[in-house]
């Protein structure tokens, strides 16, 4: 009888003892685990890049490969990403100049200004808006924005350049619409909304007091937003911009349709160039020499590096400005 | 404080400065909102035209169908989208969730930071790498385009976003009811299945409407893993081991294709996806509200 019951607990015993220790265990395993394959995600992206791309950096040489703007697929099987490299940086930062001052004044619209049912209204919207997809906007593009721009701001703009003063030409390029112009202000617009929902966000965690300290010694509403809101909040803003800027950088859709994809130098204003992305999406599935692939690759590690830039800084800056902010007035 | 020097103004004066900055404002608000608005009610305008039966029952064929007036549609892009969509769901929501529940309820872990620190870069990283990444795992050893290659390139795409999401639902749940499930003697890993997730269920949901609204706009990983296809696939698994078409790909397929017949479903799809879009952002804007 007591020999019965005593291995009936030891039974109950190590029933427990499996189901809370066993449980325990195993539960933490697969969860580190699955933890555990984001960290090999993110560290695969980069070995994947490098693995493929390794090929075309040992035969054009890192700097090379970085420095070399002739991109010849078809014959010499030459290939250097300057132009790409200088694409993205030129549409992207074209872009952050154009998106930023309209971004914020909507953020300080919508937090300051606007009743709170219409800034409800259009902060939803700003949201909707960044969440439509870059090919629509890129069909958009293609048969509303380019022809409009053409007849109504390139071409006329280069008859004007025709006539008085030749030399800019060369800079103009050629108005088909395809282009760097086209591509950076479609660029600019789809960063807005993301750019104004991080200022939102900045704006909205500076504090009730330094507000009504300002409003305290006589301040206007914009005396207000000036000298106690954006000083507070310039750390989240500067992040958020940055993070935009890593946005832009890695935007392919839209400005794979628009931009006009032309691989090699000289750049113009008007006329078709390509970026990072663009030559990767145009050319990787045409693509049949290992070396062009491999240089495609190559391409992509360059984005990867510089989108990890991007992202640390906005990280470092999100960090070393958030706490401080507002305190050097 | 030099910011002293212009109050010197008079009141009146800086009453003006300050109503012509909320004219400023109001100004720049209503000018750059409007081309976005116009995005959305030229897709419209332009698709709705060629919406019609067809469009959601016929395969899209070669382009002379389409030129010679014979019925073409979609509807493989639409199963396709439904299938890669899916399995992106399927093959993100376990990794994601773990990850979520790793950073939230095992804050002490060793590897959390590391982590978060992947997983920001993870998200951070243009969509188009996510597709050469699941070019190089998947495609080429199995040596072909397939469904299955662009549901985990969107996967790589949903992967961070939900761990994000799932980890900011779970911080909001207090701790008072993790000590109440400890206190009645339930093991940790019950704990956080039969009270914490439950109780996070309506932000888990919205962050996984999020990350699925995100992929399922995404065509630039797909270009190179799922490749596009202009047929239904004879057989099912055609869907999963095959190249399949997808909403946003055969989207740009249409735009830069030199058909006028084409350009028109191009659009005609821009309507299916962005109301696709627009139903998961509102399902999501409504589930966060009803929470608050």
């Amino acid at each position: 009888m007591q020999k019965r019951e005593f291995v009936n607990s030891i039974y109950k015993k190590s029933l427990s003892l499996i189901y809370n220790w066993l449980g325990d265990k195993i539960f933490l395993i697969t969860i580190v685990s699955l933890g555990i394959s984001i960290i090999l995600l993110a560290l695969g992206m980069a070995w994947v890049l490098l693995y493929e791309g390794h090929t075309s950096l040992k035969v054009h040489g890192v700097i090379g490969f970085l420095t070399s703007s002739e991109w010849d697929p078809a014959v010499k099987l030459r290939f250097g990403s300057l132009p790409f490299l200088f694409g993205t940086v030129v549409t992207s930062v074209g872009a952050l100049v154009i998106a930023f001052f309209p971004a914020i004044a909507i953020a300080i619209f919508i937090a300051e200004y606007a009743p709170k049912w219409l800034g409800n209204i259009i902060e939803n919207m700003v949201h909707l808006i960044a969440a439509i997809p870059s090919v629509v906007v890129g069909i958009w593009g293609i048969f509303v924005f380019v022809p409009w721009m053409r007849e109504v701001v390139y071409q006329p703009v280069y008859t004007w350049a025709l006539e008085n003063n030749s030399s800019l030409l060369p800079i103009l390029g050629n108005p088909i619409g395809y282009g760097m112009a086209s591509a950076t202000i479609i660029l600019a617009l789809m960063i807005i909304p993301f750019t104004t929902a991080l200022t939102k966000d900045a704006i909205d965690q500076v504090p009730k007091e330094q507000r009504e300290a300002a409003y305290a010694l006589g301040a206007t509403h914009w005396e207000v937003i000036r000298m106690a809101v954006t000083p507070y909040a310039r750390g989240g803003i500067m992040a958020g911009s940055v993070l935009s800027f890593g946005r832009a950088i890695g935007e392919t859709m839209a400005v794979a349709m628009l931009i006009g994809n032309k691989n090699n130098f000289p750049f113009t204003i008007f006329g078709p160039a390509a970026t990072m992305p663009s030559v990767i999406i145009n050319e990787f599935r045409e693509a049949v020499e290992n070396l062009h692939l491999s240089s495609l690759m190559a391409i992509g590690l360059v984005l990867f590096v510089i989108s990890l830039i991007v992202n640390l800084f906005a990280a470092y800056i999100t960090r070393k400005l958030s706490i401080t902010g507002g305190q050097s007035i | 404080m030099c910011s002293y020097k212009k109050t010197e103004k008079s009141l009146l004066q800086r009453k003006i400065h300050d109503k012509f900055m909320v004219a400023l404002l109001m100004i720049s608000t209503i000018v750059v909102m409007t081309p976005l608005i116009i995005i959305v009610g030229y897709v419209v305008y332009n698709g709705i035209g060629a919406i019609n039966a067809d469009f959601f029952t016929q395969e899209l064929g070669s382009p002379t169908r389409a030129i010679q007036g014979r019925p073409t549609g979609l509807v493989h892009t639409m199963v396709g989208t439904a299938v890669v969509d899916l399995l992106a769901l399927i093959i993100s929501a376990p990794v994601g969730i773990g990850a979520g529940i790793m950073l939230s309820e095992y804050p002490d872990h060793k590897l959390n930071p590391f982590l978060r620190i992947m997983n920001d870069t993870l998200n951070g990283m243009p969509a188009i790498l996510k597709g050469l990444l699941a070019f190089a795992v998947i495609v080429k050893p199995m040596g072909s385009f397939s469904g299955l290659a662009g549901g985990v390139a969107l996967a790589f795409v949903m992967i961070p976003i939900i761990a994000r999401s799932t980890e900011s639902a779970l911080m909001n749940i207090p701790w008072s009811i993790r000590e109440a499930g400890l206190a009645i003697g339930l093991p940790r890993w019950r704990v956080v299945l039969s009270t914490v997730i439950p109780a996070a269920r309506t932000g888990l949901v919205t962050g996984f409407l999020i990350a699925f609204a995100r992929a399922a706009g995404e065509a630039a990983p797909l270009l190179f893993t799922s490749f596009g296809n202009n047929y239904l696939p004879n057989h099912w698994t055609g869907m999963i081991f095959g190249p399949v078409d997808t909403l946003p790909q055969r989207l740009y397929s249409l735009a830069i294709s030199p058909y006028k017949e084409w350009h028109s479903m191009g659009w005609a799809a821009g309507i299916v996806l962005l109301s696709f879009v627009i139903i998961l952002f509102v399902i999501s804007r409504l589930l966060t509200k009803q929470k608050h």
